[in-house]
Parts: structure tokens; sequence; C-alpha cells
């Protein structure tokens, strides 16, 4: 007889949900077998390679290029007069802007793509595009975004200059891209009017790089026989950049293959279509040979999707209890040179929108403006879902900023203002359902987890002796899984995402997905989850993404949205497989559906568990004994859109001691318990959250892609911009709660974006807060130990 | 362009020749004249370590290495750690403690680990962590890569002692 104990053990030997089973992809990256984009060698492949701008703005008088030319094994040099007969030397951007694929008349940004040099190898083609001569007119350069739109700023868009509507509605400037408000302004004007206590804070969220330590690149193959166009490339959606190349090229999309093979990182750098793609991809087209490019690390940095550049205000109004009534916000968005950061068309800001967080805010009211200056393009949703780490970031310091006005302790103040978990849903005042948390018990656990009382005494006890130690909470609230396609869309295809999935007969499976992994590890915990729905093991089903000639359509992996859509699709493509296994278990034991029941991987005769039919059995079944009528095979498909978005939580503490002679920052303890709904493996989620805390430790304490005035960008190498190593990394301390998504076939939400966007202000609270009883309110990112001191400095602490 | 010089390596115990232009990168020998795609590229200019070989029983840097300066040494990449079908301890510690994400910096990792080891057979965490600092990785935020070298230290320690008895 089948006893619990047994069918335990063969749910173990699955090692499906909830079980921290090792990865499936590791042998071939530990084997150095792993196959990224520049592994990748074609017959005949020639080497592309761009000419630059050294200017941040400036007119093209004039390209030669024959001295590069005539630079034996250079194949053709292409610049914008070559695209233009093509109708390719603009492309549209995920934004609804348009961008120069190769600087058309003028550059906007310095190291703007100018010309493309194809040679016979990297070093060829990086030595001809020193022999190609541009001659450059400089003009006035714009790149503080507050002073965009004065009357006298230089006009950035040319080619749109004196429109009155953008993509986004009315244009208020030559070098205004969109204005995006929500909330009740009226009504929140009327609250702080009234209030008994506001306070309000301009918070700099400067310009980051999300810098995956692969960059971004391509290989293009034109086949002129057949028409058809390959690229495999480092992309985070790979369907999507087929639309947008079949549209800009005219072939047919059945004719574009995009294979995104391993990609090494990606955090949001390789969600956009880069200039690169298209010149190499044309160049093939005219060159009838291979073209790979690939970018070094300089123009990654100084050209490749930034992130944030957020200048915003944030402002409180609450009583006295610290009980919050409004809150309001405003933003200046540097978009740089084009709008071409990847947000869902009717989000022009993203899902900034959360800025109320977990708190149980009345009224609310946010504006954000996006002008155009002399940057790189993008604004990408850098390891979170478009602006929610801005969004965070401004509640989770302003709660603070309020704390200390109203001189309440950091944690009472959320206390307070926590929605409570007989409030979900929840509906926020600008405009988002929470699905499902529970906030105080997060937090309160984590006090205890740290001894918050003990630590604070311990900071009263150092201060008195004059040292400097902070302690840094943020209680915030993600969300992710984009998206509904009611409301969210890319070009206008609908974000949901897919799995189809075929078990052969002998038992074993394969499953194609419409998102792609860049490290999350999608091989594993999709086959978890298939495995655990259809009664089969994990070890079993090999998960396949990337390819478009074979994945199902889905728009990608970004934003956390693997687990809450696609993982969706898993689970749902799963349960049809298992109804249709069932109905053919039911033919196979000659009973009635209804007398069946499902044990781990086995359909039994209710209460006679000795009649049964393995999944393995009936797989076989499937493909030679099925019931009349029924199709053979054992394969389902789904695509998959999520009623709504996934809202996981966590509760963060951070420690520091700040030494008050350098300014240095010792993190001492972070201590960060994460909530993101039903867990698939374990040790995947601790991985990713070590590395979105570690992401956010660098942007927190130290990164910043920082210009002078003329637009050079300052530090754009690894030498200058931070990347922490081993040495700087903090010491991470994990914890959990498992609060299900309601609404998710499984009740999972997503993880990986949490560190990152609840890390961030819990580093900078911490930071503050060491400084918190000489009257600082606010100090701006990065808090790299120059700056620190500074402060230090002005406050006379570093005296003796 | 000057033109191309025969020169002789040891990669991974097998013998080679290539001709390899003077200025031509280690990086770029191993990877595009030798198949051997297994070390990276992620910045060239010494600072992400993803392209990191074992050089005549040094850690380097293989994007700052000119293929000429290795003529005669002996190259041990990733590709080579694996004996006889056996992963080394070091790729099984990656494997077991979860050391890699997206697996870009890995290879690099491993490569430094290995040498790291035999310099320092039993290292602390902080010796551990300053002894790979010359390699990044954006994914894993370096805890479970400390662990990975932690579980081959005592492996190396179990096999050695092992041998000796
Ligand atoms: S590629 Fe050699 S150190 Fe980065
Ligand atoms: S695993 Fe991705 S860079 Fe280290």
């Amino acid at each position: 007889m089948t006893t619990v104990t047994e069918s335990q053990v063969r749910a173990d030997e699955q090692q499906n949900r909830g079980c921290s089973r090792k990865r499936k992809e590791d042998p071939r990256f530990i084997q150095g077998k792993g196959n990224y984009v520049d592994d990748i060698k074609l017959p005949g492949m020639l080497h592309g390679d761009f000419v630059r701008s050294p200017f941040a703005h400036a007119r093209i008088k004039s390209i030669n290029k024959e001295p590069a030319l005539n630079h034996p094994g250079v194949h053709a040099v292409l610049t914008a007069e070559d695209l233009k007969p093509l109708n390719l030397h603009w492309m549209p951007t995920l934004a609804g802007d348009m961008q120069a694929v190769l600087a058309d008349e003028k550059v906007a940004f310095q190291n703007q793509e100018v010309a493309m040099v194809i040679a016979d190898d990297r070093y060829i083609a990086a030595d001809a595009t020193e022999l190609v001569e541009v001659e450059y007119e400089e003009l006035p350069v714009l790149v503080d975004p507050h002073h965009a739109m004065d009357d006298d700023a230089p006009v950035i868009r040319e080619d749109i200059a004196g429109k009155k509507e953008g993509g986004h509605g009315l244009r208020l400037h030559d070098n205004h891209i969109f204005t995006w408000e929500v909330g009740d302004k009226d009504a929140t004007d009327r609250v702080f009017d009234e209030a008994e206590v506001t306070v309000k804070q301009d918070l700099l969220y400067p310009r980051v790089h999300p810098c995956p330590l692969e960059t971004c690149g391509c290989v293009a193959s034109f086949d002129s026989i057949n028409g058809e166009l390959t690229v495999h490339l480092t992309s985070q959606a790979p369907h999507v950049v087929r639309t947008v190349f079949s549209q800009l090229s005219g072939i047919a999309e059945s004719k574009v293959h995009i294979n995104s093979p391993d990609i090494g990182g990606g955090f949001g750098n390789k969600v956009g279509v880069y200039p690169g793609y298209v010149v190499a991809s044309v160049a093939s087209i005219v060159l009838g040979r291979p073209v790979k490019w690939v970018e070094d690390r300089i123009e990654n940095l100084s050209t490749t999707a930034f992130a944030r550049d957020y200048h915003m205000t944030g402002e409180l109004a609450a009583d006295s209890q610290g009980r919050i009534k409004a809150l309001r916000a405003n933003v200046l968005a540097d978009h740089g040179a084009f709008d071409s950061c990847a947000d869902p068309r009717k989000w022009p800001a993203g899902f900034f929108n959360i800025c109320t967080g977990s708190y149980d805010i009345p009224t609310a009211y946010a504006r954000v403006d996006g002008v155009y200056t002399n940057k790189a393009p993008g604004g990408v949703a850098y390891r979170c879902s478009f602006r929610v780490t801005e969004a965070s970031y401004l509640i989770e310091r302003m709660i603070d900023v309020l704390a200390q006005k109203l001189d309440i302790d950091k944690a009472e103040i959320r206390r307070r203002n926590f929605i409570q978990p007989e409030q979900f849903p929840y509906s926020t005042p600008l405009g988002w359902e929470y699905d499902s948390g529970s906030y105080p018990a997060a937090l309160e656990r984590v006090l205890e987890a740290v001894d918050y009382e003990g630590l604070r005494k311990e900071q009263a006890e150092k201060r008195a002796r004059g040292k400097l130690m902070g302690i840094g909470i943020s209680t915030f609230t993600e969300v992710v899984g984009a998206g509904p396609s009611k409301n969210c869309d890319i070009l206008g295809v609908g974000m949901f995402d897919s799995c189809e999935v075929r078990v052969h007969p002998t038992g074993s499976a394969i499953a194609r997905f419409g998102t792609k992994s860049q490290g999350q590890g999608h091989e594993t915990t999709y086959a978890q989850i298939l495995g655990t729905e259809i009664g089969i093991s994990s070890e079993n089903i090999q998960v396949e993404e990337g390819d478009t000639d074979t994945a199902p359509y889905g728009l990608g992996t970004y934003g956390s949205r693997s687990t809450p859509v696609g993982g969706a699709a898993a689970a749902r493509a799963g349960q049809k497989v298992h109804a249709k296994a069932k109905r053919i278990a039911a033919h196979l034991l000659e009973v009635s559906e209804d007398d069946l029941e499902w044990d781990v991987d086995r359909f039994q005769v209710k209460g006679v568990p000795d009649q049964a039919k393995t999944m393995t059995e009936v797989a076989w079944a499937a493909y030679n004994d099925v019931p009349e009528g029924m199709e053979h095979g054992l394969e389902a498909v789904e695509y998959y859109d999520p009623p709504n978005l996934t809202f996981p939580f966590g509760a963060y503490v951070c420690v520091v001691d700040i030494d008050r002679h350098t300014g240095e920052s010792h993190i001492r303890r972070f201590y960060a318990l994460d909530d993101c709904g039903t867990r698939i493996n374990p040790m995947i989620i601790e991985g990713q959250i070590h590395g979105g805390l570690t992401e956010g430790f660098a942007v927190a304490m130290g990164q910043q892609l920082a210009f002078d005035e003329a637009g050079n960008i300052l530090g754009a190498s690894l030498m200058d911009y931070f990347v922490p190593t081993a040495v700087e990394t903090p010491q991470w301390e994990l914890d959990y709660t498992e609060t299900p998504s309601p609404h998710h076939p499984i009740g999972a939400k997503g993880v990986a974006e949490s560190p990152h966007v609840g890390s961030i202000p819990c580093f900078s609270n911490a930071v503050v807060d060491a400084f918190a009883h000489q009257g600082i309110s606010h100090m701006n990112m990065p808090h790299d130990a120059y700056r620190v001191w500074r402060t230090i400095h002005e406050l006379g602490l570093d005296a003796d | 362009m000057a033109s191309k010089t025969p020169i002789k390596l040891t990669v991974n115990g097998q013998q080679r020749e290539v001709l390899v232009h003077p200025r031509e990168l280690l990086i770029h020998t191993l990877r595009e004249q030798l198949g051997l795609t297994g070390a990276h590229i992620g910045c060239e200019t010494s600072h992400c370590g993803a392209c990191t070989v074992d050089l005549d029983g040094a850690s380097v840097k293989s994007c700052t290495v000119l293929a000429m300066q290795a003529n005669g040494s002996e190259v041990l990449t990733v590709e080579g750690l694996a004996q006889g079908g056996e992963l080394h301890p070091v790729q099984e510690g990656f494997m077991q403690e979860h050391g890699l994400q997206c697996g870009f910096c890995t290879p690099g990792m491993e490569v430094r680990a290995y040498r790291f080891l035999q310099e320092n057979p039993d290292p602390t965490d902080e010796e551990i962590r300053k002894g790979l600092a010359g390699n990044l990785c954006r994914c894993t935020g370096y805890q479970n890569i400390i662990k990975a070298v932690r579980y081959a230290a005592s492996k190396l320690a179990t096999e050695k002692s092992r041998e000796m008895a």
C-alpha cells in the first residue's frame, strides 16, 4: 500500500517546487561551455566597429571615408547617408520616440554612433575607425536637465523642433518629452494646505548603469538567396526585437530569426534595440557576409541604456502623530537625447506611481516631466520594473524625513502607516490594486532579529562619544510581473508570456518559453514548476528559450516578470497536460475521471492505490492508447495574460559605522527579509537576493555616471565606475515570509528586483541616520567616502 | 600590418602552435584561434577578470597579455580544469554552493580560485575575498562564490590527505 512516506520519497526525488535543487544550467557554465554571443563564429564573418562622436553636441559638416576604405582589410564604412535609401537611418524606440541609428547631420551625445567600419577582424576595424575623417562644428551643450526648458536652451532634437505633440501627449518646449500626471492634484493640494505637519525634500537619483559583465553585441547574417535574416544577439526580449527588425527592414517576421543564446547578465541593459544591432544587420545585407559587432566596456557604459537620472521633490502631509495624509511628488526625468527607455507604452514614467509604497496614504499626486539633454539615451528599468526603484527611494526616504521632523522612531512611523493585512486587496490613490501583503509582521520579525532596541541604545551611547553609527530601515512594496495586457504593452504587443510543453512517449518533456534568462536559472525553476504540475521530475524537463524559431511569442525577461508571468504560463500549461493525462489514465484504468486521485507522479483509483497509472505510463499511452476521439500526444500551449501585477515586499535593516576622519562607511549588518509569495527554488531565490543587494550597495554607495559641462562623460570605464569586488561587498543575512499572490496560479510573485529596489533606500537611510542627531535629514547618493567626508567636515565632526 | 609569427604554447596540457600578430592579445588567440571560448571578455582593461587564465603558474588577465609574451608558456584555461571526465573540486564547489548565475564571470573566477587555493590552501573568508578581488561578478554578490571556494579548499584538503595516507 502507498504510505505517506512513500509518496514523500517520490516527491523528493522529483526535485520539484520548493526544492533547492542544483541548477540544470551549471554544468555547461562551470566548464566553459556556455554559448554567448561573442563565442559565435560563422564562416566568412566580418567585424564591425563604430566611429563615435567626441563631442556631446555638434553638427557634422563632412565625413570622409576614403582613407578608411583604402585601408587593407576594410570592406565598408556605413554612415547615415548609406542607411537613408533603406530608410534605416532612424528607428522607432520602445518609448514612442525616434532615435538616429547613425548620427544624421548632427550628434546629440558624446560617443554617439557616427559610422560603422566593417573589416576582416576586430583589430583592423578598430584601426580603421581612426581613419574616418569627420569634421564637426561644435554646438552649445545642454547638460543640466533643470535648464532643458529655458527659453534659450539649445534645441537638441531638431527633427521634432516645434512639434507640439509627442508619443505621450503635449510637449511644452522643444526639449520637453512628456508630462505624466497621476492622482488627484486638487485634493492633494487641499490636504497639504490644511495639514498639521508637512515636509518637503529634494532627492536626486543619479544616472547609473546596469553594467552587466557581458557587454551588448550581435552576429547578423543575411541569406540573400532565401531572403532571411538571422541575428544572434544579447537580448532580454528576442521576440519583440524580431518584431522591430521585421517592421524596420520590411522582411517578413517569419524570415527574421532572432536567437538570444546564453546571456552574461542583463539587468535591463539588454532590453532595447541598439544601433549596433541594426547597423551590423544592414552591413550583412549589403555585404552578403555575417557581421559581428560587440561593444567594449567604454561603449557599454557611455552609450547603452543608462538608468534613473530622476530629479525628485517629495512632500508628505501628516498629523502630529505621524499619520500620513497625503503625498506629492514632482519629478524631472533626464532621458538624454532620445526617449528610448523600455517602458510599457502607456507608462512614460513606468510604474513610478507605486510611490505611496507600503503605506495607507489616502491622497496622492505625482507628476513626472521628461526632458531631452545631450546625454546618451535610455532610461531603462535597471533591476526593477519600470521606475519602481525611484518610487521606493522617494517614499522610503521621505518617511524618514517625516519621522525626523516629528522625532518619531523610524520603525514606529512605519508601524503607524502600514497597510494592514486585512486591507488587501488594497487600492492605492495612484491606481494600483495590491494583491496581498503582511507588512507589520515582516517588520517586527526583522527588528527582533537584529535587536533593534539594542542597536538604538548602542547608537545613543556611541553618539555621546562622538562616533557615527547609522541604522537604516526600508519597508518597501514592489510591483512586478508586467503585465496585464489591458494596461501594459510594448509597441502595441500585450505583455503576456508563454509556455509550450511537450511530453515525449518515454515521459521526459521539452518546454519552451517567451522569456529569456540572463542568469536567473529559468531552466531549473520552470522545470520545477512544470514538474510539479505534470508529475514528472524536473530533471527530465528540458527548458529552452531565446530562439524565436522555436519558442512561442513572449515579451521577455525584465522587471521580475519571468516567474509571475512565464511561471504562471508554465503552471497553466502543466495543468492542461495534467488534465489530458487524467482522461487517458481513466481510460487505461477503465474508471471515470471522478474516481481518480492524484499522488505526486500517478493517478490512482480512490481507495485502491494499487490500481494506478504513473505519468510515465500515461505518457506512453498518449502515443498509442488514447480514448476514442482523443488526439494523440501530450502537449499544451499557454499564453498567460495576468489579471494583475504582483506585489512582493520586504523589510530590511542596515547598520553602518562611519569613520569620522575618512568618511568611509562600513556596513556592519544588512538583514533582508523578502516575501515573494510561493518559493520555487529557495537556493536560486537566495542567489538572486544576494545579487540584488550587491547591486543596490553599488548604487547607493558609489555609482554615478557623471558629466562635465561640455557633456563629456566622466568615468566610463571600470577604473572609474564603481562595481564592487568581493572585498567591498558586505555580508548579507537573509530571511523570508511567504504570502502567496491570490491571483497567480501557484501564488508566486517574483523576486529578483526586490533586493535592489529595497536595499538602496535602506543604505541611504542608514548613512543619513548616522547624521540625524546633527539635524541632517537628507544626503544625495552615492554615499562614497569623499562625499560623506564632506558632510562630516562641514559639520566639523572631524575636528581634533 | 606586421606579419604573423609562430608561437608555441602548451594549452591545457596540449602542445599548440599558432601564428599570431605582434599585437594580438592572448585572450583573442585563445578564443578566436584555438576555439577556447571559456575565458570571456568583459572590459579589455584588466579590471573585470572574466578573461583570467593561468600562465606558467600565475593568474593573469589574458586581455592584457600579448600572445607573443606567452610564447613557450603553459596556459591553463577553464576547459582544462576537469580531468578525465571528473570535475575539479573548484567547479564542483561553484555548482554545489550556487556560486554562479549568468556564468559569464565563472570561468575566470574558477581559474583564479584554482590558483589561489594553491597559494593558500586553507584560507579564511577574508583571504578568499582578497584573493578574488581581481574578478568581478555582477550577479551573485560573491557570498556563494566564497562558499564555493571554501568547499573546494576542504575537498582538496581531503583529497590530499587521502593521497598521503
Ligand atoms: S576582459 Fe580582461 S580583465 Fe576584463
Ligand atoms: S555570474 Fe554573472 S557575472 Fe558572475
